[in-house]
């Protein structure tokens, strides 16, 4: 098994203090984003508004049908990466392990494929029923059905496998790679620029109707993680271990995957496919407060969603007026960070 | 108490232990011995409810194939022959794992106890990969030693299972985590060990069990069953049988038959 790690790293910061810090950045990169934009929206005028002070009409539509919702699924896809992330490496006891581990990412793009190129074939009736919801509607089910499927797959008896979940994972993600692969091969242009543009992840279609569709599912994940810390760390000494511990290893399993699977199901479906947060979030903070799962979860959720909307706020306005899709930012901030973490591991070998 | 009734275990076709049955009580330390492959560690996986067995195993009375596991967890702590730790967790924070999941977790001084006993309170805050073969071991040891601190709880004598307790340990670190399992034993704890060396065995255990083929071929004190007949057949060595006037019968290898 792969593994990171360290000479014996004195632990920096406690997790209590780290969580503190991290509510801080979270704060300001918030404050940055509300007050950022092509609109002219400044901070003094949110202070105004905060002090009761009127917002023209035109400022406040900016302000709560733009960028509120923005910034809103800025942090909860964060979150719903990060989060995931730990949680999933947690099950595989691999810091490498990332949320497009158990298929949702493959599934979900497979699914949002099938919209954009086939979502023409469906009846009009139905196109118009769902409107601009069908591409994050067919990418959420692609996720979670991949995902159940992977959980069916590799669970026999009672038991989950979850080396063999790995390796279906890898079959699973190449068949709806190729599937993938066949629709484009079909798409028309149009089709293709849709599809590419979703691939590269976006937060900018946010509206509050997305962050409604995304928040229960995510709000649920981040609830139930906590309480799967304890038995995350236990695991980490292997699973009988876990079970002579006490931990119900299946249920923490099936809870783990569903949990894993339901946040980045939703937050894939939102805002298409954002790399990286998922692995450097976790890293960074075990890093600095150490692997310690019940301290992890809730400060991953804060780091996750601050370094999002820092992301998503550097996309929006690097290349301004236009905008650079955000999974290319995490991709080229969050790969070389990832190589960085393998060099360091490498050198630590040596 | 820890009673096994007529268990039989089959990994596929073939049947890895064959009929056990033996009653272990607290306050006492049975030492489980074998060659390899004579079914020691499936034994003990099977009297941990790790692997599907028929008869019965019961455990303070408990069926341990059924009993869920938290409930076990505050019962009997186990010690495996080899753990592997994922990420960077430090000595500490492993053996306050093992405090949290027994009834100690709002005792945060037996961590520290627990690692004094095994002689490592000095390397807490290390990075548990970063300790040498023996160390890990004594420092797993003191994670399930946290785990079941007080050898009589509440709901009765709680248990240690070890499986090599002392194999990757010099011989002054044999000798302590031996004395640490005999007064745990003594303080009216239970303790089942799988052991190797036969000699230390007959020195703490109250009672040694011999496997040959999956079967139960001899059990009973040191002095019973450290004979040549019971040592060969187990070995298949030929073997010198000594006695020292304190510590019991020892013995050392001849040659291989």
């Amino acid at each position: 098994m792969v593994e990171l790690s360290l000479p014996s790293v004195q632990r920096r910061l406690s997790g209590p203090t780290l969580s503190l810090a991290m509510t801080g950045l979270l704060l300001a990169a918030s404050m940055l984003s509300l007050t950022s934009g092509a609109a002219g929206l400044g901070p003094d005028d949110l202070l105004a508004a905060l002090w009761g002070e009127g917002l023209s009409p035109r400022d406040k539509v900016v302000l709560f049908d733009i960028r509120l919702p923005r910034l809103a699924l800025g942090m909860t896809v964060g979150a719903a990466l990060a989060v995931s992330g730990v949680l999933l490496q947690g099950l595989f006891r691999n810091p490498l392990a990332d949320p497009g581990i158990v298929g949702v990412s493959a599934g979900a793009g497979l699914g949002a494929v099938l919209a954009i190129v086939l979502g023409g074939l469906l009846p009009a009736a139905l196109t118009t029923a769902f409107g601009p919801a069908l591409v994050p509607l067919a990418a959420g089910l692609g996720g979670w059905g991949t995902t159940i499927l992977l959980y069916r797959i590799a669970t026999s008896g009672r038991r989950t496998d979850v080396a063999l979940m790995l390796l279906a994972g890898i079959a699973l993600a190449a068949l709806a790679g190729a599937g993938t692969g066949v629709l484009t091969y079909l798409a028309d242009d149009r089709q293709l620029r849709d599809l590419t543009f979703w691939s590269m992840g976006s937060l900018a279609g946010a509206t509050w109707t997305s962050l409604a569709a995304a928040l229960p599912l995510v709000a649920l994940a981040l609830l139930v993680a906590p309480r799967l810390a304890p038995g995350l760390n236990a695991l980490a000494l292997g699973e009988a271990q876990a079970a002579h511990m006490g931990t119900d290893v299946q249920v923490l399993k099936r809870l783990t995957i569903l949990s894993a699977a339901a946040a980045t199901g939703a937050a894939v479906a939102v805002s298409g496919g954002i790399g990286f947060i998922g692995i450097v979030v976790p890293h960074l903070l075990r890093q600095v407060q150490g692997p310690d799962h019940r301290q992890l979860v809730p400060n991953a959720a804060l780091l996750g969603a601050a370094l999002l909307v820092l992301a998503d706020l550097v996309s929006r306005s690097i290349v301004a007026p236009a905008e650079l899709p955000i999974g290319i930012l995490t991709a080229l901030i969050g790969a070389p960070v990832f190589l960085w973490m393998l060099l360091q591991r490498a050198g630590h070998r040596g | 108490m820890l009673e096994l009734a007529d268990v039989c275990v089959r990994l596929g076709r073939r049947r890895v232990l064959e009929g056990i049955s033996l009653t272990v009580r607290p306050g006492e330390l049975l030492a489980i011995c074998g060659a390899n492959g004579a079914g020691k560690s499936t034994l003990l996986k099977a009297l941990l409810g790790e692997l599907p067995a028929t008869g019965s195993i019961r455990l303070g009375g408990h069926d341990v194939l059924r009993a869920k596991a938290a409930h076990l967890a505050r019962l009997r702590a186990v010690l495996p022959q080899e753990s592997e730790v994922a990420f960077g967790f430090t000595l500490g924070e492993i053996v306050s794992m093992g405090r949290e999941a027994g009834d100690f977790a709002t005792r945060p001084e037996v961590t520290d106890l627990a690692l004094a006993a095994v002689g490592l309170e000095h390397r807490q805050a290390e990075d548990i990969r970063n300790l040498s073969g023996g160390e890990r071991q004594r420092g797993h040891l003191a994670r399930a030693l946290a785990q079941v601190w007080e050898p009589v709880g509440p709901r009765g004598p709680r248990w240690l299972m070890l499986d090599e307790p002392v194999a990757s340990l010099d011989l002054g670190h044999q000798l302590q985590i031996m004395r640490l399992a005999r007064s745990y034993a003594d303080a009216g704890g239970g303790v089942v060990a799988i052991m190797h060396d036969l000699n230390l065995s007959a020195m703490f255990a109250d009672r040694m069990a011999f496997l040959i083929g999956g079967r139960l071929a001899a059990s009973g004190s040191p002095l019973d069953v450290m004979r040549t007949d019971v040592l060969e057949a187990a070995y298949r060595c030929r073997i010198a049988l000594n006695s020292a006037p304190k510590s019991g019968p020892w013995l050392l290898p001849q040659a291989c038959s």
